[in-house]
């Protein structure tokens, strides 16, 4: 006797095939659902803010009167956070990854801490404007300067930069580490010539993707404390600072009071895409480069 | 001159009267056990590794073969909740003591791996790996390491255009050879093999055993195999490992020849495993 019974089969094809046809059109719009939004988005920047966007904004110092404002305090002011935030969680980030991957024995202690790591990647990035303001501003009285809020930011995405630099490492194949260690290799010399450049694609487009994230935040920013006037250039770590995102901010917050306002923060959300932009052709630039083939 | 002709005289009685006790032992293993969390995976293992001879490793797969070998230079240890009793003496020192460094043991014992493991760098750089992670920084020096250790692996004349190109465009045979060669530029006395020819083709594999048969002039060799006419092929004496324990160890002749044990005889053959 057989089990498949072709004229059952015969009948249930037509449905089949219907089903799968059906679940591919939902996924396909699915995808579009997002393609729509970003471009909606785009379009709409850019309609209101190309328009103001030319050398003097982008050079131009803060002002109250719209022809007038530029926001290279708020370029400037962003370029001094990175360079606080680069340094910080590439070295704290990738030194907690290398220590948890490849030191610390596996047990309890360890388990605690990734998923604590994890758990705190999702907590929402006013409370770590908080603790920044706690913290770096009140506690240490640095006060509402670049490097209070380059520290907070660091904190918030700290998580990201751990956790994609733990997966990075995780991936460099064992095979290549034991080479190492049966010539006699340390450890630290296993991770500084064979795992870590091994590493190196995946550290450093994680690493860039969460810095993008931080370029962005205005929440925390907000609660540090930034003066939605400033018209002081920074020029140290211990400078008061405007940001992008704070700009927007403020601008659109004002809309109502001053209508141009309005294209001035949708010329800035460009300045802030662009430089999105680039800093993720930086991350995709660098793990072609330096992808290597085992 | 009388007394050096006498020397020599006695040297030669020795080598006669008893020619396999002549040499010296590199590894005497005593009592190992070998548990891996709850799995007792080697059970009171005593074998002694000669000097500059193969040593063939046998046995089905699980017996514990691999980790026996890998806890002749202790990489074994990368194994979470890997436990160990009895001693390993190598040059009358215990190195599964605390205070054996396992980056000393593992300069003067290397190891080739079962699949070709060469980094992601260059023919050159993954032999002076190897030295530069010792201290030599002279560019002279590695460049001659380098030659040197590739002649002695047979490869240097289908590598030595190409020094400068990435490992991975070799052949997979061609990269088992550059890994031995990566583990002679450290110059170590023994050279552990886990089952080097699995991954190749039999065209490399012969490569690799005529290979094998000119390193022994220079090195100790103990070589895990599943193949048993390799075995028989390449080396000097044979240990039969099967549930974690010696069953039989002895010259390869008389292993193959003449096994003692019935289980021995029955794997030979190709009864089981």
């Amino acid at each position: 006797m057989k089990y498949v019974d072709e004229a059952v089969v015969e009948k249930r094809m037509k449905a089949r095939i219907r089903n799968n046809s059906i679940l591919k059109f939902i996924f396909l719009l699915s995808t579009l659902f997002g393609l729509v939004v970003l471009a909606v988005l785009l379009i709409r920047v850019f309609s209101q803010g190309i328009a103001w966007l030319d050398w003097d904004f982008i050079t131009g110092r803060l002002s109250t009167d719209p022809d007038r404002a530029g926001i290279l305090g708020a370029i400037l002011g962003t370029s001094w956070l990175m360079l606080v935030v680069i340094p910080v969680t590439l070295f704290i980030g990738v030194g907690t990854a290398i220590y948890l991957e490849l030191y610390a024995k596996p047990g309890r202690f360890q388990n605690f801490i990734a998923t604590n790591i994890s758990n705190l990647a999702g907590v929402p990035s006013i409370v770590y404007g908080l603790l920044g303001l706690t913290i770096f501003v009140r506690a240490l009285e640095f006060g509402n300067v670049v490097l209070a809020g380059g520290l907070t930011l660091s904190l918030l995405v700290l998580p990201i930069v751990i956790v994609a630099a733990q997966e990075a490492i995780r991936a460099v194949p064992q095979f290549l580490s034991e080479a190492s260690y049966g010539m006699g290799a340390t450890k630290w010399q296993t991770v500084k010539k064979i795992i870590l450049p091994a590493a190196l694609p995946g550290i450093l487009t994680g690493s860039i993707l969460a810095l993008s994230r931080a370029i962005g935040e205005t929440a925390p920013l907000t609660v540090i404390g930034i003066p939605a006037l400033l018209i002081p250039f920074p020029g140290s770590f211990f400078d008061t600072f405007t940001a992008l995102p704070m700009q927007i901010y403020y601008w659109t917050l004002d809309a109502s009071l001053v209508s141009e306002y309005a294209y001035l923060a949708a010329a800035t959300i460009i300045v802030l895409l662009v430089l999105l932009f680039l800093l993720n052709s930086v991350a995709i630039f660098i793990r072609n480069k330096f992808q290597q083939r085992y | 001159m009388s007394q050096k002709i006498k020397v020599k005289l006695n040297d030669q009685a020795i080598k006669s009267s008893d020619q396999q006790e002549d040499k010296r032992a590199v590894f005497e293993t005593n009592q190992l056990n070998l548990w891996y969390t709850d799995t007792h995976a080697l059970k009171d293992i005593n074998l002694s590794i000669k000097e500059k001879e193969v040593t063939a490793v046998i046995g089905p797969s699980g017996c514990g073969k691999s980790t026996y070998i890998k806890t002749l230079n202790r990489m074994v240890e990368l194994v979470p909740g890997v436990r160990t009793t009895g001693e390993i003496k190598y040059k009358n020192r215990n190195i599964l003591d605390r205070n054996f460094r396992v980056e000393d043991l593992r300069t003067q014992v290397g190891m080739v791996f079962q699949k070709p493991n060469p980094f992601p760098k260059s023919i050159y750089e993954n032999i002076a790996y190897g030295p530069k992670i010792h201290g030599i920084k002279n560019k002279k020096i590695l460049d001659e390491i380098v030659e040197k250790s590739l002649r002695g692996a047979y490869i240097w004349d289908e590598v030595k255009d190409r020094l400068n190109e990435n490992a991975y465009g070799l052949s997979g045979g061609q990269q088992q050879r550059l890994c031995i060669a990566r583990c002679l530029a450290v110059e170590p006395g023994v050279i552990l093999m886990d089952e080097p020819t699995s991954a190749l083709d039999p065209k490399s594999t012969l490569r690799i055993e005529e290979l094998v048969q000119e390193l022994r002039e220079d090195y100790s060799i103990v070589i895990v195999t599943h193949n048993m006419q390799q075995a028989a092929r390449i080396s000097d004496r044979t240990a039969f490992f099967l549930n974690g324990e010696v069953v039989e160890f002895d010259e390869t002749d008389k292993i193959f020849t003449n096994p003692k044990d019935s289980r021995t005889e029955d794997y030979i053959s190709g009864r089981f495993g």
